[in-house]
């Protein structure tokens, strides 16, 4: 194996990392100030891949498609939680998962009724495609670098929202104290309305950039759900740093162990059951790693409450 | 789940001959995925096969529809009801192995006669075979023993294969090796259901292949294509029908041109009964057949040819009739080999691009009368 | 007899009447939906034991389903090949004996729930959740990858497992065996909640630090709870596979533990007989619904969203017009 391979492994794996952060950080937002845990942050992630994949067959326009993502699935996050989600606040979370699970179904048949049963197409724009070469003559798609590029920004911006705004300020006191900022008069029912779309907007986003490079298709969301609350879990539940560095944690982890572990199992096993054998011990990697973590430090890296 | 779709060509027709032809009336029942992640297949696979009962004005033909969500249990179930309520003689329509392997030897052990629309694992080809089971699609080995031959006739000496780690990935890539026999660049088995090929793309480049085999079904084989089409990697890719297939292709796009793929059919494949197929499914359902829709119309079909030489109710003679496969098939000469999978040609295909739409033209034939190496196994 | 125990007994009197009357009526696969509604209300009771008394709410159930189911696939092959299950250090046969397979699946599924159980039960409330989502996942893709049994085809067993002195292969007297499991489960369930230990259990979920006082553990009371749920479940899981024949890894899916969860909901949460009205009605749900439209999960999931919304007593609570003690 080259140190090239290598690097572009390790560059796979923050660009994996930095899209899970993108699901996490609406999680943890949403599970930080409200308190609600959200199964149904998949389906608002396949709802932002399905409008952009719709407006860009329109339009022929992939920044369209980008603003349609993040409008369509603010918008139903918005709806959600108007109509649904705010009933659950004061609910134990046995029936905040109930009702996100119903709203699973909801969304994956009514998405499958509309826009029918084969995946959608969604392709990367000319302008991003191809790949380019980096400084020690790593070839690199540019797409990708582009993700990595725009979910730093994401998470600067996200820091900055929350230490430096108005809204920010509110959503910490949110975090601490739910009755306190309702009696300092913050009209706290659209804080949450604005926190909860905020977090639909970041999945949708996410799930549009996916769908260019992978299918746009009914369930999409759910797989990479079940990655986004291990990655909370590491990081620790409200914390957007534990969601970053989770995220990246477990981008890395995946990447580097599906590449090392065969390569690791062919030192002493023949090379087809190696392989086979190596990425299946791949496969459950993460959640080794999220259980290393909870033996450690069961409340997360960097969770503090919960 | 329970969708059902009583259908009986001819209502009309049935009443005025109703005496003569009861006790030739065949009950079919079709367990297919319509819902859920992979229903296009099973929409097609049903359309095809209703499709060939309609043309045929069949009016002793039952048929009865429910879709098994892709799930084996529920499968399971399904076959239960047909088989215990609904008194069906032949089942059919299964488009996944997993879910074959749950509902084909118990319905087979029941007496029952099984069709296979797709799915053919080795399993139910060697040691499982059961004279009650015919497959009508392929064993699931050709099409990627046809990859390997067309790999090893081009010349390549060194390709990268890839699949997901389940039996069908497995089953691939041992049947891809069967026929190319030479050196490969890699070896490397995916998760079932991942989406992002980074790794493995950036493992191709790092290694000297000078070609790609890939069997990635469904969203998967989306991903990796629209990834590679990126990844600046040019080298050709070879693959089975289904990630290249008509439903699927115009969500790959671009990315799929020119790919060389292997496949038993084609709508470009020149005989009479293929045309009328092509223009009638077009006509009736308003897109481009698939894969899929071609075997479900041969299943039809083939049950249909038994039906005209023997009544269901001589197990016996029903499955001679059944075995001697006396049907115009789409895909031109057509014969079961002893243990009831196809004898064939499976040909290269190139994704091409008809107008506004994806498709795919036959550029030369893979593998000649092929049949499979299970037939040795196989004892019946 | 209160209202509410009314109405249980003409549940269990119904789920036994209509196979005995499909039975008389020769619709065999009447009998076969109700065998299937006592061993998913079965899973329900194991999931109820951790939920509904220790207020744990694990979505990782399925883990504990498949493993029993498992256990079921892997012993029936074996015997099934006339190939012993491991020579070294001793000798392992396999099974058809159905007692046999139900002793490992409890062991088997307890020892996986002792496992995660003694991870998760570090964390609480929605930490918990996840976590054993996330397990339950990793155990999903650990059998769709591991080629010994099958992976993702999963494992076929061809005749129904052997119980002395029954034919299984009858529907009816499999379905007896199923639904007298099942009244064995209510009955622990019922045993259990009146207990020293339930009455600590339930303590611990409303109070943990006067449980403590008092000098008991919450985390072993809790961890003792989610062992003999999974245990429970899990039994359910070997019959299940023994109904279907079949075990694929769709048995660890998180759909699964979604499913499981959807019964007592649906049922009534925090009653003793909540997943069997619960599996009843989804059963039916999917039979009739599923018949009407191929979209049937949107009014499956709009049904379940009203119940959590607005019934949260769900169909018990609807009929018995009381409201059940839970917080």
């Amino acid at each position: 194996m080259t140190a090239i391979l290598f690097i572009e492994q390790v560059l796979n794996g923050l660009q994996f990392g930095v899209m899970l952060f993108l699901m996490a950080a609406g999680l943890t937002l949403v599970f930080g100030v409200m308190g609600l845990i959200n199964l149904a942050h998949g389906s608002l992630y396949m709802v932002g891949a399905f409008a952009a994949a719709a407006v860009a067959g329109a339009t022929g326009s992939f920044l369209l498609a980008l603003a349609a993502a993040l409008a369509a699935s603010a918008a139903a996050g918005a709806l959600v939680e108007l109509l649904v989600i705010r009933r659950l606040y004061d609910r134990d979370h046995l029936d905040q998962v109930l009702a996100t699970f119903a709203l699973i179904l909801i969304f994956s048949e009514g998405t499958r009724w509309v826009f029918g049963s084969f995946p959608l197409f969604l392709d990367i724009p000319d302008y991003l495609s191809g790949p380019v070469t980096l400084p020690g003559g790593i070839e690199y798609p540019l797409y990708r670098l582009t993700i990595i590029l725009t979910g730093l920004i994401i998470a600067a911006g996200l820091f900055w929202l929350i230490s430096r705004t108005r809204l920010g300020v509110r959503i910490r006191a949110g975090e601490s104290d739910r009755q306190m900022i309702a009696a300092l008069g913050v009209d706290i029912s659209k804080l949450y309305t604005v926190v909860f779309a905020l977090g639909a907007a970041l999945a949708g986003l996410a799930g549009a950039m996916v769908g260019a490079i992978q299918s746009v298709q009914v369930g999409m969301g759910e797989p990479v759900l079940i990655l986004a609350f291990v990655v909370i879990v590491i990081g620790g539940i409200g914390s957007i740093k534990g969601a970053l560095i989770g995220a990246i944690l477990v981008g890395l982890t995946d990447t580097l162990g599906g590449l090392l572990l065969p390569e690791l199992f062919k030192l002493f096993m023949e090379a087809s059951a190696a392989s086979t054998t190596g990425s299946a011990l791949a496969s459950m990697l993460i959640y080794i790693l999220m259980a290393c973590v909870l033996i450690w430090k069961p409340q997360g890296l960097f969770g503090g409450q919960a | 789940m329970k969708m059902k779709t009583l259908f009986a060509a001819g209502c009309a027709a049935m009443l005025a001959t109703a005496g003569l032809a009861d006790d030739h009336k065949v009950k079919v029942g079709m367990i297919t995925t319509l819902s859920g992640g992979g229903a296009g297949l099973g929409i097609d696979s049903r359309d095809g096969f209703l499709l060939a009962a309609k043309l045929a004005g069949a009016d002793n033909l039952e048929i009865i529809v429910e879709d098994d969500q892709r799930k084996p249990d529920i499968a399971v179930q399904l076959a239960d009801e047909m088989i215990q309520s609904e008194k069906v003689d032949v089942l059919t329509g299964i488009v996944w192995s997993n879910l074959a392997m749950a509902v084909v030897p118990a319905a087979t052990a029941q007496g029952k006669f099984y069709l296979s629309t797709n799915a053919a694992p080795s399993m139910l080809a060697g040691k499982g075979c059961n004279p009650n089971y015919f497959s009508v699609s392929y064993q699931n080995d050709n099409l990627h023993e046809a990859a390997g031959a067309y790999v090893k006739n081009e010349g390549y000496s060194k390709p990268f294969i890839l699949a997901p780690n389940y039996p069908a990935g497995q089953d691939s890539l041992t049947g891809f090796k069967r026929l190319y026999g030479g050196e490969l660049a890699g070896e490397v088995y995916t998760k079932l259901g991942q989406t992002d090929y980074a790794a493995e793309l950036a493992q191709i480049r790092a290694s000297d292949a000078d070609s790609i085999f890939f069997f990635l079904p469904g969203g998967m084989g989306i991903s990796f294509l629209k990834q590679y089409a990126d990844s600046g990697l040019d080298l050709p890719v070879v693959g089975p029908a289904f990630s290249f297939d008509q439903g699927i292709l115009q969500a790959v796009g671009d990315a799929a041109m020119g790919v060389k793929n292997t496949s038993q059919w084609n709508k470009d494949i020149d005989n009479t009964a293929n045309a009328t197929f092509v223009k009638e499914f077009q006509a009736e359902y308003g897109r481009l057949p698939s894969l899929y829709a071609a075997q479900g119309y041969d299943t039809a079909n083939l049950l249909l040819s038994a039906m005209d030489k023997a009544d269901v109710s001589d197990a016996d003679a029903f499955r001679a009739a059944l075995k001697e496969a006396d049907f115009d098939s789409v895909r031109g000469d057509f014969a079961f080999a002893a243990n009831n999978h196809p004898v064939q040609d499976i040909y290269v295909r190139e994704v091409i691009k008809e107008g506004e739409v994806f498709t795919n033209k036959i550029i030369g034939t893979a593998l000649e009368d092929h049949a499979n190496v299970y037939v040795d196994e196989c004892e019946m | 007899m209160s209202r509410e125990n009314l109405i249980n007994a003409a549940l269990l009197l119904g789920l036994a009447m209509v196979p005995l009357y499909a039975w008389a009526m020769d619709e065999p696969f009447t009998i076969t939906l109700a065998t299937r509604v006592a061993i998913l209300a079965l899973a329900g009771v194991g999931l109820n034991i951790a939920l509904g008394l220790g207020g744990l709410v694990s979505l990782g159930h399925a883990a504990f389903f498949g493993v029993g189911g498992y256990a079921m696939g892997i012993l029936a092959s074996h015997a099934q090949s006339y190939t012993p299950l491991m020579e070294v250090p001793f000798l392992i046969e396999g099974t058809k004996s159905m007692p046999v397979i139900w002793i490992t699946a409890l062991a088997a599924s307890a020892l996986a729930a002792l496992l995660i159980g003694v991870l998760s039960l570090r964390t609480s409330g929605v930490y918990f959740i996840m976590i054993t989502l996330a397990f339950g996942q990793m155990f999903y893709f650990f059998a769709i990858s591991w080629p010994a049994y099958g992976g993702e085809d999963g494992l076929s067993i061809y005749i129904r497992n052997d119980f002395p002195g029954l034919n299984t292969l009858d529907p009816i007297q499999f379905f007896g065996i199923c639904f007298g499991l099942l009244l064995l489960a209510l009955w622990l369930n019922a045993r259990l909640a009146r207990s020293p230990f339930g009455l600590a259990l339930n303590a611990a979920r409303q109070n943990a630090q006067r449980v403590e006082t008092v000098g008991l553990s919450p985390f072993r009371l809790r961890l003792a709870a989610f062992v003999i749920s999974g245990a429970i479940t899990g039994l359910a899981g070997a019959l299940f596979a023994d109904l279907n024949r079949f075990v694929s890894p769709t048995m660890f899916s998180w759909q699964m533990s979604g499913e499981i969860m959807v019964f007592i909901i649906l049922g009534g949460v925090g009653r003793l007989y909540g997943p069997v009205a619960g599996a009843a009605l989804f059963i039916t749900l999917e039979h009739f619904l599923g018949g009407l439209s191929e979209f049937w999960h949107i009014y499956l999931g709009a049904l379940l969203l009203g119940v959590v919304l607005f019934a949260r007593g769900g169909v018990i609570g609807l009929l018995a017009g009381r409201k059940v003690a839970h917080d």
